[in-house]
């Protein structure tokens, strides 16, 4: 992996849980990634796929009927599991940062917009009223807000949809954390909105060298914005790689089958190809590997044994049995349409 | 949607809360039976601060020649057994009965807002806890409540604000644990949390002003059940001692003279039915305009 670049924050082999009336759930089972200093990943997956909770994983803020099980969170060598609520506290909004999806309500409705800034330069930075009011207004021209002086003293049902979710970003890198999760940042918002969001925050990560963790179910949002891409599936990362490498040559069936449900504008397409099937009940997930019944390549060994993620190449890391040299199917398959071969 | 927010962005509007107040001043006006309750409250608190300075005489003045005369120009409510004008008595007494409302309400709504702000946000064990105990007060009927209450502390009024106090608690604690509950699951909460806010901040910064009204509303609603339960336990001989000029107090000692001397309770009667209706208009009042919705 990236040995040149410092690893900012490194998730191990993450186990979430959730107590449920149907017995206990694994959301997220097994889940490893690493975060570069500086750069920005991806998590891409259909809902349900535990991108969510992965990222309330990492900053320990799981609803009360879940719990991580196993595994490790490690910021800067830290273990985030292991630290006392206070702790955490004192890592969240200033060091790790969250937006979330729904700009409309992310706001409290009492408060002005630089009330709300100053909330997080007031618990974390520890200095007066008027001094994070000053540095509020900051904020908000750092994030493209015109007119900033007369935007702090507005409530929040006086912005649109995007320029609530800029003030959520001023809020979030008030305090300049070295990690940023986006939560679907930019799902709630019209597209040409959506555009400009994401612009501003790679504009803001270069500027402020911050390393970004992007979840989405959205590729078109990964190519735009992502250094790294995990691709998950419930509750698994299937395929974790470049971004270049994951668009230009994807290895998992599950990968290029949500590539080839996208409308491209290279290649003509008579019709979009579906991904065949629904994602497992949680409750019910197939012994094997978890894509198998909707594999179209899926073999004997598939359904039976669940396969590992394992590096291949220098950057790249697949959970498929068609990688590895157990592969009991043909050496040459036909992947939606694609001849690939593998190893044998 | 999008054209009002627009409109809103573009022109400068003053704070929303004065909006807000405006709004909900509006709509208050327009609801006449609300307005006069508002009035009386309003004459009443008037009269029980300003009043005793004005008539400068002592309620306890006895003057027994003059014993249960009838209204007359002298005395406008007559006078008692003791010859003491039940006028005065009752100016006097304005004050006693709103330090009771008022006082009791303060003190159970402070606990009860605390505990069911706490139990709504943590859930939980703590949830099941605190509200059975919540039940279990509820579970008595009110009077009975303060009556056993004060029957342990001693009669006082001091005792009886506890007590109304006390028995006033649940009634908050059930109305702020289920407002909370729905605050506490909008995102801004989470958005907060993930800012690393801690648990008191989120409660008294970011819950407890979005679920102000209900408490308001419930507030003035309670302050009328608290003047008639501290009314109920003096007439019971077990709320403000005489000579204290209470109002129940002072329905307690006409009782006995009630066939040839009716004033000795209409008067009293008349201002505890009058003040209990006012603070219950005002507060039927209060709920409509600050939420429309609650309105069944």
């Amino acid at each position: 992996m990236t040995q040149q670049l410092e690893n900012i924050l490194e998730v191990n082999n993450l186990q979430t849980v959730f107590a449920t009336e149907g017995g206990e759930v694994r959301a997220v089972d097994g889940v490893s990634f690493v975060v570069p200093k500086g750069k920005t990943i991806g998590i891409v997956g259909e809902s349900g796929s535990g991108k969510s909770i992965t990222s309330l994983s990492i900053l320990r803020l799981l609803a009360k009927n879940g719990k991580v099980n196993d595994g490790e969170i490690l910021f800067k060598g830290k273990d985030l599991l292991k630290l006392t609520d206070k702790q955490m506290r004192d890592i969240r909004g200033n060091q790790i940062s969250m937006i979330f999806q729904e700009p409309m309500t992310s706001l409290n409705p009492v408060y002005t917009v630089g009330q709300q800034i100053s909330e997080t330069l007031i618990i974390h930075k520890k200095i007066s009223k008027q001094e994070a009011m000053k540095q509020s207004v900051d904020m908000l021209k750092l994030v493209g807000i015109p007119s900033p002086e007369k935007r702090v003293k507005q409530y929040p049902h006086e912005l649109s949809g995007g320029m609530r979710q800029r003030v959520m970003i001023a809020m979030a890198l008030a305090c300049d954390p070295e990690i940023l999760i986006a939560d679907e940042p930019t799902t709630a918002l019209d597209v040409t909105i959506q555009a400009q969001i994401l612009e501003l925050i790679r504009d803001l990560q270069n500027r402020l060298d911050m390393s970004v963790i992007m979840i989405t179910h959205d590729l078109g949002v990964v190519a735009e914005t992502c250094d790294y891409v995990a691709v998950m599936y419930a509750g698994q990362v299937v395929e974790y790689s470049d971004v270049r490498t994951l668009f230009k040559n994807p290895k998992h069936p599950y990968t290029l089958g949500l590539l080839n449900s996208l409308p491209r504008h290279d290649v003509d397409q008579e019709k979009l190809i579906p991904i065949k099937g629904m994602v497992p009940s949680p409750h019910d997930m197939p012994v094997g590997c978890r894509f198998a019944p909707r594999c179209p390549v899926a073999t004997q060994a598939c359904h039976t044994k669940p396969p590992m993620l394992e590096s291949i190449g220098n950057n790249e890391q697949i959970r498929c049995w068609m990688y590895s040299e157990e592969w009991d199917g043909d050496s040459e398959v036909t992947l939606y349409g694609e001849k690939r071969t593998v190893k044998g | 949607m999008s054209v009002q927010t627009e409109k809103v962005t573009n022109a400068t509007r003053s704070n929303p809360r004065v909006e807000a107040f405006k709004t909900f001043s509006k709509r208050l006006l327009k609801n006449k039976a609300a307005v006069v309750g508002g009035l009386v409250i309003l004459f009443i608190i008037i009269v029980g601060l300003v009043g005793p300075f004005i008539l400068k005489t002592d309620p306890n003045a006895q003057n027994l020649v003059n014993k249960l005369q009838p209204p007359s120009k002298e005395h406008w409510f007559g006078t008692d057994n003791f010859g003491r004008d039940i006028f005065t008595r009752i100016i006097f007494g304005t004050q006693l009965t709103l330090k009771v409302g008022f006082l009791s309400v303060f003190i159970g709504g402070i606990i009860g807002v605390v505990v069911g702000i706490v139990a709504g946000y943590y859930g939980g064990m703590i949830d099941t806890i605190t509200m059975r105990i919540m039940d279990i007060l509820l579970a008595f009927p009110g009077i009975l409540l303060a009556l056993a209450i004060v029957s342990v502390l001693g009669g006082s009024l001091i005792n009886v604000i506890i007590a109304v106090g006390i028995f006033s608690v649940p009634a908050f604690a059930r109305i702020v644990r289920g407002s909370t509950l729905q605050v506490r699951k909008l995102e801004y909460i989470d958005a907060v949390k993930a800012l690393g806010a801690s648990d008191g901040r989120i409660i008294f910064l970011h819950i407890l002003p979005n679920i102000m009204s209900p408490i308001i509303v419930q507030a003035t609603m309670r302050i009328a059940t608290a003047i008639l339960t501290a009314s109920g336990l003096a007439f019971l001989g077990l709320g403000a001692q005489p000579p204290a000029p209470e109002w129940g107090a002072m329905l307690n000692e006409g009782r006995t003279y009630m066939h040839n001397a009716s004033h000795m309770v209409m008067f009293p009667g008349m201002m505890i039915i009058i003040v209990v209706l006012a603070f219950n208009i005002f507060g039927d009042g209060l709920r409509d305009a600050l939420d429309p919705k609650m309105k069944q």
